[in-house]
């Protein structure tokens, strides 16, 4: 055993090129299970070897040393996949965004070979489409506005994907309009998230930040892909979650690139570690930025604003935190401390420093799950075994900040403006205010605009009728807000386009005021038609416009009474969606309930097998299918394996759609298989299968 | 990992309570109080362990320590039960135990043997007994001198509210 290392028992000396066989996904990750073991083990001999000198052991350990080493590396290539994967869908999407946005895109795609885990490519996937949409429809300028400011009439996209350090670098930059600081300022004050004199405080690149936010959007012109204020600040939160960062930069008239920052690979990662109160911590090295060592005899001194220790570094103030405050790790005073070590960590945009009171080394570590009644403490995103064989709680620097919030809230306006927000917005809805026919302001959910556009008057023409208006070579009828309400033939006026497949209709108003976020609650119900009741939306009572309504009457008199139906049948019928993201929930449900459908949404497969057992009942299931715990395909074959929801149908959702998964889908009792993204088809099938359904019972 | 014993448990012993009308307990005491677990549920008896404090956990969380390369969760039965703490210099036992997937070190005084007992020696626990017990047992054997408590290990491992799995 000592004089026969394993490096027979490599792998790698019989690999033929250009072979491949397919591998199950579970033995790959057992595979890298064992691997993660068999490091930890590798670590703790070292350990021991470390403190013999002179020992037999010596030359045998360092060969299983590196062979380990080129193992775990080895293995964790069979779980790389090349970042092209994730973008394979991104030109025709491009495409297809062009054409409808009536812009010229050219979309470069640099380093899409460069490989990263498949788990992390999972998660960074949807994130990167949005971003590329936004970048799109966005970032650009239209053709016209190019040319005036002396442009190429092409935009340009750019992604480019590389490797540095231990970390995946992924830019996605346009060319277009760049960030307008005015208009994040305006809509900063109005959304209360700071004060004028604070954002005069601010520089550029905080000011920047806010677009990642929450509810933020700057985009007056709302388009069916984006604008909804749904956006970069899911984008950002699914990113943190995997470790990663994302950083901008945008100057204005030359464009925006977005840099995201994310570990090769969750599993294995390097950890810096610390002790405070006597405790070891490990806290993973892609947050950490620099370590400062503070004592009485030292350049670097802590100092106290009212108890906040501080730290002045390079002419700035950095905040610090106390692990040991901060984990209640007894109560020795600090101050009395004779040097204290501060790791210098940064959580998106925000730094900050980490008191600790000493530092060792930095160690590979198996990030391990702590156990189920630990969860709740959101400073420790895991545990491992070091090397020596204790357990030690890995920090989590994004639960630091948060913990912390209140804090650097009340610190500098730079703390302020950087502080990490972790506010979900559930339940919240994008809503477009506008007037139209006197009275309160009115509001319509802002999914179910597809666009908002300029109508000269003067083009409007009478048909059977009524009014409308020539718009991308089909007749559109344009509604005012109330029947009988004529139109005037002069001047421009703003309308609301609402689409529906390919037939569209135009409700003129007099203003679009704003874009809202809002927890949609009508409180008095309106019996006058077109109105569904009243809502204080932004301070103000606000009428909320009931767009079936205008929708039937434009259909109605316009296409025939098939459509009439229709629409009915679909209020009443109820979806439940089954989906892990909360990026896809957010996304989806609002273009659901916009289509008339009743939407439940719940997060797991177990949740929704709970629902059917709590006795709920729905028109048709909408699951994903790759979901943590049980697959879709899993929650597919109970259901039709004899629950009570046996005959409802069922749509997969996902991001694979080839003709196998397809297939997989059907085996597992899934009625129809929709790609992700894929709005029209998501609403095509839906109806399809809800007819086809009715049809059959 | 110094003082660990591997339990007899054997693959046969699975029927038990159908035939013999028995079953097997691992037997362990807190505060003189004896208890018992239902064999197949324990997994490893340690001896003392270096364990790895965990702060913001609950109370009952002694903290973690590593059981030939998995990462155990250590609870302190008599913070559970509501007793005080072991004297220092008692160095104590623990119990592994498995619940769906995830491994507990249960810390208790003493482990003592594996007792095969009678069905018709359990009884419901009484209702006057502690309310912090009643909540985590499920029943009491009689013994010839006296009395075993037999813990439910899932319902020992709900704490706070929090549901484990």
């Amino acid at each position: 055993m000592v004089n026969d290392p394993l490096a027979s028992e490599t792998p790698r000396e019989s690999a033929v090129a250009a072979q491949t066989i397919r591998v199950n996904v579970d033995l790959l990750e057992n595979l890298m299970t064992m691997v993660s073991e068999l490091v930890l083990t590798r670590n703790q001999l070292l350990q021991i070897l470390r403190a013999q000198k002179d020992s037999e052991f010596a030359t045998p350990l360092q060969r299983l040393n590196h062979v380990t080493s080129e193992l775990q590396e080895g293995v964790m290539k069979t779980r790389m996949q090349p970042i092209g994967n994730a973008w394979a869908k991104l030109p025709r999407l491009v495409r297809d965004l062009a054409h409808e946005l009536g812009k010229k895109i050219d979309l470069q795609m640099l380093g899409a070979d460069t490989e990263l885990d498949r788990q992390v490519l999972e998660l960074i996937k949807d994130p990167l489409t949005h971003m590329v949409r936004n970048s799109a429809d966005h970032g650009l300028e239209s053709t016209a506005e190019r040319v005036a400011a002396g442009k190429p009439d092409i935009g340009r996209v750019t992604l480019n994907a590389y490797h540095e350090g231990g970390h995946i670098i992924i830019e996605i930059s346009d060319d277009g309009r760049g960030l307008n600081i005015d208009k994040i300022k305006s809509k900063a004050i109005q959304n209360g998230l700071a004060t004028e004199a604070e954002l005069a405080g601010m520089s550029m690149q905080q000011i920047h930040q806010f677009i990642m936010k929450p509810g933020f959007s700057t985009a007056t012109k709302v388009t069916s892909v984006s604008g909804r204020g749904v956006g970069m600040d899911v984008v950002k939160t699914n990113i943190e979650k995997i470790g990663g960062t994302i950083e901008m930069n945008s100057v204005e008239g030359r464009g925006t690139t977005f840099v995201i920052k994310i570990p090769l690979t969750l599993a294995i990662v390097s950890a810096l570690i610390v002790e405070c109160g006597g405790e070891r911590f490990a806290i993973p090295q892609i947050s950490v930025i620099e370590l400062v060592r503070a004592a009485a005899d030292s350049e670097h001194t802590i100092e106290r604003i009212k108890g906040t220790p501080v730290l002045r570094l390079r002419n700035r103030l950095l905040p610090l935190v106390s692990l040991q405050t901060l984990l209640r790790l007894g109560d020795k005073n600090l101050a009395d401390a004779e040097e204290t070590f501060i790791v210098v960590t940064q959580v998106g945009n925000y730094t900050f420093g980490i008191m600790v009171d000493k530092v060792f080394d930095t160690e590979e570590i198996v990030v391990k799950p702590v156990a189920p009644i630990l969860r709740h403490i959101e400073i420790f995103s895991g545990n491992t075994i070091l090397g020596d064989g204790t357990v030690i709680m890995i920090l989590d620097p994004n639960g630091i900040a948060s913990a912390t919030g209140e804090i650097s809230l009340a610190e500098t306006v730079r703390g302020k403006a950087a502080t990490v927000h972790t506010t979900r917005h559930e339940e919240k809805m994008a809503l477009l205010l506008f007037r139209a026919g006197g009275g309160a302001p009115k509001a319509v959910p802002l999914s179910l605009v597809a666009r908002l556009e300029d109508v000269d008057m003067a083009t409007m023409e009478l048909s059977n009728g009524m009014p409308v208006v020539q718009y991308r070579g089909r007749l559109m009828p344009l509604v005012p807000i109330e029947a009988g309400l004529d139109l005037s033939t002069e001047g421009r006026r703003p309308v609301l386009v609402f689409a529906d497949g390919d037939r569209s209709m135009g409700l003129v108003v007099d203003e679009i005021l704003d874009i809202v976020e809002e927890r949609l609650q009508v409180q008095l119900s309106a019996d006058r038609p077109g109105l569904m009741g009243s809502a204080i939306i932004a301070g103000k009572a606000t009428d909320v416009l009931d767009a079936g309504h205008y929708l039937t009457r434009a259909y109605k008199d316009w296409f025939g009474s098939g459509s009439d139906s229709y629409e009915d049948e679909r209020s009443a019928t109820r979806i439940l969606l089954v989906d892990d993201s909360p990026f896809f929930r957010n996304l989806l449900t609002p273009i659901l309930s916009v289509a008339g459908y009743d939407v439940t949404t719940v997060d797991s497969a177990h949740e929704a097998l709970n629902l059917c057992e709590a006795g709920e009942d729905y028109d048709v299931i909408i699951s994903d299918i790759e979901m943590p715990g049980m697959s879709g395909l899993e929650f597919a074959q109970t259901v039709k394996g004899g629950s009570r929801w046996k005959d409802t149908p069922m749509i997969a959702l996902s991001s694979f759609s080839s003709p196998r998964d397809l297939d997989r889908g059907r085996q597992a009792g899934f009625n129809d298989y929709v790609a992700k993204f894929d709005r029209d088809a998501l609403l095509y099938t839906l109806s399809q299968t809800l007819a086809e359904h009715r049809g059959a019972a | 990992m110094k003082a660990k014993e591997r339990l007899p448990v054997k693959a046969g012993s699975r029927d038990e309570g159908v035939s013999s009308g028995s079953r097997d307990f691992v037997t362990m005491t807190i505060a003189e109080q004896l208890f018992g677990i239902p064999v197949l549920q324990v997994q490893d008896v340690l001896g003392p362990q270096r364990i790895t404090r965990i702060p913001l956990a609950p109370p009952e969380v002694a903290g973690s320590l590593n059981l030939r390369g998995r990462i155990v969760t250590a609870i302190d039965v008599r913070m559970r039960l509501g007793l005080a703490s072991r004297a220092a210099d008692k160095p104590g036992m623990s119990i592994v135990v498995d619940l769906k997937g995830e491994l507990y070190s249960l810390m208790v005084d003493v482990v003592g043997e594996v007792l095969s007992l009678a069905d018709r020696d359990f009884e419901r626990s009484p209702a006057t007994m502690d309310g912090r017990w009643r909540e985590v047992s499920t029943g009491i054997y009689r013994l010839n001198n006296q009395l075993m408590v037999v813990l439910d290990v899932p319902r020992l491992l709900a704490f706070n509210g929090v549901e484990i799995g």
